[in-house]
């Protein structure tokens, strides 16, 4: 196998795993950046994944090919909801919002299972009929190099993942809302004296980042597994959550980190069909992410700081 | 109403919060609560063989507690006690298998064993938060896995390309014919005994001696102590280690007692974030985290009575587990409305 050839092969297979987490990473970009830690993503994700996979049985004969795109729809929503949990209890409740986001990642997992349970009889659901659809985009994909790498058998999911991290880059650094978003969760005290609300901020922040969690998840179900069980998020929102700190709670900073970590994921999966990649050890490239996450908080590969009123509850007129 | 009062309060109303919370969930999805909550009363005290494996499976419940407790005096959140436990794990069971001694080093080694790699595993995030102010909660999630990848890989060599080691010998192992005999053959083994001893090791590390006077200080107010004398940093580690010492030993009890062996695993055990519930349950303190164990261990398994005996998913139970942290954690609102209830009753007097 030609270099060239092996990049045709890793690096669709690269941007296909990173899509979901892009859309997580940038989700906890939001939460974070106003002051509110969101351990809570991959809970948030499964929430995604099983209403997702759910709407998707249910709907599939009513809106045909257009379903993999309304169970992104439904499974925002009950994202959002869940969301507003961890919103409600680590806002307005004071709780400490690590605990809190600990108790959505439990509470996800078992309300799924739970659901699926009662449903469908056994642990795991049926396969969906109606998946997100690879094609070659037209005209693009005829370019020699870029067409192969990026354009050929691609999903629309990764397009709209890659359009929602420029969306959010744009929110955050070049809106009125981004700039209050980031005083909240840099200094509540001081943007609440110029009139900013720093609840409604944070509740508004937090979700968004359920919103995008949810379609992260139901991306994720719909593409790369197809049905919903235990163990199929495993994991899926903490490697987000790594992307974002990787990615310095920056929305472009995230997406770059969450394609690293898609290239390291797929590398795990398909490497054994790569020379050189598989003489490496898999468990090498399956803790690659988490590794390298430590290696940039400890300030290896450039300091990373999160927002300074990160995990604190504001209490107003408290010093 | 005392502050001594509304802080036990809390815990309590939580416990009953989150049981209603899931008789409400079992109505609305069909089933009946009161057959739910009696199959799951029925799991945990049905017979003697019941009662002797929901005491085997407090024993882990109880070190995972501890642990998350230990680390939270000292200000830390150690959610790595999930990966802690899984080295100790793998850590007793290979001593476990790949040599055999006397059981009277041969025991003492494993469980040394698993306590040592647990520690190790809680020492880097314990050294990175002391030496480069890195929050450990991050350090450890990434660390939980790091461990469950690393472990099964070790598995896999261990066991040449098989997915669980040998059974142990029983010269390492916990478990003991008296306590077998006594609760009808369940696999109730001599690790309680040890987790019992490390809940009052830890009160007296707490109370009794500079170390833990330290620690609990380091906790309350890092620059306090440091203007003080003390020295934050060696604390701040010490405290991931002995925290992780103690989750390496929950590890033990599934490697040296229940399983007697390690199988590679395809997700987390959940007894380690468990712990959290049960630390935070417990208000952190070792008589609290026997409380918090207590229940939440009962919970556990008594819900695997539940599918069989009135058709609900075992799931149920996580979701109540899941709700109860949630109000512990939102403590301040019911502290608030406990206040409000109190003050109210005072006027009409």
């Amino acid at each position: 196998m030609s270099f060239l050839e092996i990049l045709y092969f890793i690096v669709p297979s690269a941007i296909f795993y990173a899509a979901p987490l892009i859309l997580v990473a940038i989700g906890g970009v939001f939460s974070e950046r106003s002051g509110v830690v969101n351990i809570g993503l991959e809970g948030l994700m499964v929430i995604g994944a099983f209403v997702g996979i759910l709407f998707n049985l249910l709907f599939a004969d009513t809106f045909g090919g257009l379903t993999p795109w309304l169970a992104l729809v439904a499974a925002m929503v009950a994202a959002l909801l869940l969301s507003l949990l961890h919103a409600v209890a680590s806002i307005s409740f004071r709780a400490d919002q690590v605990v809190s986001g600990v108790a959505i990642n439990l509470l996800a997992i078992a309300l799924a299972l739970y659901l699926v349970k009662s449903i469908f009889d056994k642990g795991q659901t049926d396969f969906i009929s109606e998946r997100f659809a690879r094609y070659n985009v037209p005209v693009l994909s005829e370019i020699p190099v870029i067409g192969p790498l990026f354009f050929t058998s691609v999903y629309n999911t990764s397009f709209f993942a890659i359009g929602v991290a420029i969306l959010a880059w744009f929110v955050i650094y070049k809106t009125p809302f981004g700039l209050r978003l980031r005083a909240v969760g840099e200094h509540p005290m001081a943007a609440d004296t110029m009139g900013i609300n720093v609840a409604r901020m944070r509740y508004v922040a937090v979700m968004i980042s359920g919103a995008l969690a949810g379609i992260g998840g139901a991306i994720y179900a719909q593409t790369i597994t197809g049905d919903f069980g235990h163990a199929t998020i495993n994991g899926q929102g903490f490697m987000a959550l790594a992307a974002m700190i990787f990615g310095k709670w920056h929305p472009l900073g995230a997406m770059g980190a969450a394609l690293f970590f898609g290239f390291a994921q797929s590398l795990s999966i398909v490497g054994s069909s790569i020379p050189y990649i598989q003489e490496i050890p898999n468990v090498f490239l399956l803790i690659l992410p988490y590794v390298l996450t430590i290696f940039a908080l400890a300030g290896f590969i450039g300091r990373a700081n999160a927002p300074k009123a990160n995990g604190k509850p504001y209490i107003k007129g408290q010093r | 109403m005392s502050n001594r009062v509304t802080n036990l309060l809390v815990p309590i109303v939580s416990v009953v919060l989150g049981l209603i919370v899931g008789a409400i969930i079992m109505l609305v999805s069909g089933y009946s609560p009161i057959e739910g909550y009696a199959a799951l009363w029925n799991g945990i005290f049905g017979d003697l063989y019941t009662v002797g494996e929901t005491l085997r499976q407090i024993t882990p419940y109880l070190l995972a507690g501890l642990a998350v407790a230990f680390a939270f005096r000292s200000g830390l959140f150690n959610i790595g006690v999930e990966g802690q436990l899984i080295v100790g794990w793998f850590a007793a069971a290979y001593v476990g298998v790949a040599v055999e001694l006397p059981k009277i080093i041969h025991l003492p080694l494993a469980i040394l064993a698993a306590a040592v790699a647990g520690a190790l595993w809680g020492f880097v995030p314990g050294l990175l938060k002391a030496k480069f102010r890195v929050h450990e909660v991050i350090v450890t999630i990434m660390m939980n896995y790091i461990a469950l990848h690393v472990t099964n890989a070790l598995i896999r060599t261990v066991s040449e390309g098989g997915d669980r080691t040998e059974r142990i010998f029983t010269s390492a192992s916990l478990r003991s014919e008296f306590l077998e005999n006594l609760t009808e053959f369940s696999r109730l083994h001599m690790g309680l005994l040890l987790a019992l001893i490390m809940v009052g090791v830890m009160w007296f590390i707490l109370e009794k001696t500079t170390l833990g006077f330290e620690l609990k200080a380091v906790g309350f107010n890092q620059h306090a102590s440091e203007y003080a004398g003390m020295n934050v940093n060696k604390n701040i580690i010490m405290a991931m280690v002995i925290s992780g010492a103690f989750a390496g030993l929950a590890g033990a009890m599934e490697a040296l007692g229940t399983f007697e062996y390690v199988s590679s695993k395809g997700g987390f055990t959940g007894i380690g974030f468990d712990g959290i519930a049960v630390a935070l349950l417990g208000m952190n303190t070792p008589l609290g985290v026997i409380f918090g164990a207590t229940l939440f261990g009962s919970l556990k398994y008594g819900a695997l009575n539940m599918p069989n005996a009135a058709g609900i998913p075992i799931e149920i139970v996580e979701i109540v587990i899941a709700v109860i942290i949630f109000f512990v954690a939102s403590g301040y609102i019911i502290r608030l409305l406990l206040l409000r209830a109190a003050g109210k009753k005072k006027e009409a007097k």
